[in-house]
């Protein structure tokens, strides 16, 4: 039976085209699907359980995408919610979604799936023998687990089709791989794999599988054969250039892509127009493999202080390097006699900007800036000793000279207080599979009525 | 003069294929590009740019695309304390910018 996928956009919070999502509802979908998140930021929302968005964002968008679900009477489900899909930002979304609810007057049935971990499972797994690492994986062990802030299995397609089958109008599933929510129904509905999880990896960023990237919208309508794929906003347009380059996207292998339970092989693939703005692609295939989920996880990697300084003054500016290697063997002496600190137990770091910033010893080119941000990194074991470190080395960063015999140089500062407190630094801990007999044994499922 | 692949190619990018790893895309925008390219890019030589180990890296010629594929792992994690690129898009220049043989 073939399904109708409309996706608002490749994540909520960072907008759609109104008019498009209006196009979409009248094409009579199946199911509203809508990614809410990845690891594209960083390890901080996992690692504190929260949205990386704004609630403000979150919230006016996602009050139009329920007001089309209402508009088009269809389930709608929201994969990783609150960017990282913890507990935390299921909870946090299924509240916003609560109180839009109450401001409407609508009643729903709301299904939360959520994909956290406790680290006793994880652990028990791995003892097991049921965790098996992906390349290139961290070490990791059951007090290595226990420290971890946050831990997630990414759900697939079994989890998201439980959950609708719940009778939910809206599903807040916390994490899920990207494609799970788009491929659920079609799959539940007999479909061709192949196609619904290629289909899924090409409109899980919305419109950035056409040529208007920014637009959002896109309806995928799944069939026993394959699927085509279109977009909604006004003047753009899917052409199989455009539906085949996505495979690339934010993606090592082109042509595989794993989920739980298998995966997906593109390689014989056909993308053809079928006019000047949809495309049909079948031939992709689905390859059956063991049930497996992926885990993320976070863990606290030390607190963080930061310094910037500026040089302008051509002399340190033409020795900026010099300058940070003394200054830095000066601050390592100091803070071991002043805070008795060994160099090892915390780090210390300045990093140039406008010399090689953003590549670090990967910079093969040098030039000669007009300026040098002077970026210093302090990480120590807690907040309050990074705090300690960064107001010891500040004035130092200010005034330190590049030899002994000159006057004290003063650099610019752009804040006051010159030291920036960042919290906690959290770090990837996890890049591991585990091995499920059941789909739903990591996962669970709440339903509750909201509203009137 | 030397060519650099920017000179060849219509665009390169990168970004993180998760956290642990990069993707760089060269999209070289015509067959001779394309054939220019994949006979002037070295695995190895892509490999020493980013510091990794030649065995890691993997290649994908998508001639249908006029694209050169290379995935790797980071050469440091996402979000790890020494890591300056969070989202691993500036690394893309240090593949435009190479010598093409």
């Amino acid at each position: 039976m073939p399904t109708r996928v409309l996706v608002p956009s490749g994540v909520l919070g960072l907008g759609f085209d109104r008019a498009a999502l209006a196009a979409g509802v009248a094409r009579r979908p199946d199911i509203i699907a809508i990614d809410g998140g990845s690891t594209d930021s960083g390890p901080f929302s996992l690692g504190a359980g929260q949205s990386k968005y704004a609630r403000a964002a979150t919230k006016s968008e996602w009050a139009e995408i329920m007001a089309a679900r209402r508009a088009a009477a269809v389930p709608l489900v929201i994969g990783t919610a609150g960017t990282c899909g913890a507990d935390a930002t299921v909870d946090w979304m299924f509240d916003i979604t609560a109180e839009i609810a109450a401001e409407t007057g609508e009643s729903l049935r709301v299904a939360r799936l959520y994909s956290g971990q406790p680290a006793e499972r994880v652990a028990a797994a791995l003892a097991a023998g049921r965790i098996r690492p992906l390349t290139p994986a961290p070490g990791i062990s059951a007090e290595g687990l226990a420290q971890m802030t946050s831990i997630v299995a990414l759900a697939g397609a079994e989890q998201v089709q439980a959950a609708l089958a719940t009778g939910a109008d809206i599903v807040i599933a916390g994490r899920t791989t990207d494609t799970a929510i788009i491929a659920a129904l079609p799959l539940a509905r007999g479909d061709h794999a192949g196609a619904a999880w290629h289909g899924a990896k090409i409109a899980e960023c919305g419109a950035l599988c056409s040529t208007n990237p920014t637009s959002g919208v896109i309806l995928v309508e799944f069939d026993a054969q394959g699927f085509t794929v279109e977009p909604l906003a006004e003047g753009a347009a899917c052409t199989p250039h455009s539906v085949s380059a996505h495979m690339l996207y934010e993606n090592a292998d082109p042509f595989i892509l794993y989920e739980p339970g298998g995966h997906l092989d593109v390689r014989g693939a056909r993308y053809h127009a079928l006019d000047a703005r949809r495309v049909r692609v079948e031939g992709s295939e689905w390859v059956p493999g063991p049930y497996t989920v992926k885990l993320e996880g976070a863990r606290v990697a030390g607190y963080q202080t930061t310094i910037l300084a500026i040089l302008r003054d051509p002399y340190y500016v033409a020795h900026a390097r010099a300058w940070v290697d003394r200054l830095t063997a000066f601050l390592r002496a100091t803070i071991q006699r002043r805070m008795g600190l060994a160099p090892d137990a915390y780090g210390l770091e300045f990093r140039l900007i406008g010399v090689d910033g953003a590549l670090g010893a990967l910079e093969n080119r040098s030039g000669a800036p007009v300026e040098v941000g002077v970026l210093g990194i302090v990480t120590a074991a807690t907040q309050e000793q990074a705090s300690e470190i960064g107001k010891l080395i500040n004035p130092f960063v200010l005034h330190y000279p590049l030899t002994d015999d000159e006057e004290l140089p003063t650099f610019a500062f752009p804040y006051s207080p010159a030291t920036t407190d960042r919290g906690a630094l959290y770090a990837f801990a996890l890049n591991h599979v585990m091995m499920l007999d059941d789909p739903m044994a990591a996962f669970r499922l709440t339903v509750i009525e909201v509203g009137a | 003069m030397t060519e650099t692949v920017a000179d060849i190619a219509l665009k390169v990018r990168s970004k993180n294929a998760g956290p642990f790893w990069v993707t760089v895309d060269v999209f070289c925008g015509s067959p001779a590009a394309f054939a220019r390219l994949s006979a002037g890019l070295e695995t190895a030589a892509v490999a020493a740019l980013y510091g990794q180990s030649v065995q890691l890296v993997k290649l994908f010629d998508i001639a249908d695309l006029h694209v050169i594929k290379f995935s790797f792992p980071r050469p440091v994690v996402q979000g790890a304390p020494d890591d300056r690129d969070m989202h691993g898009a500036q690394w893309a220049h240090l593949l435009a910018e190479a010598a093409v043989a």
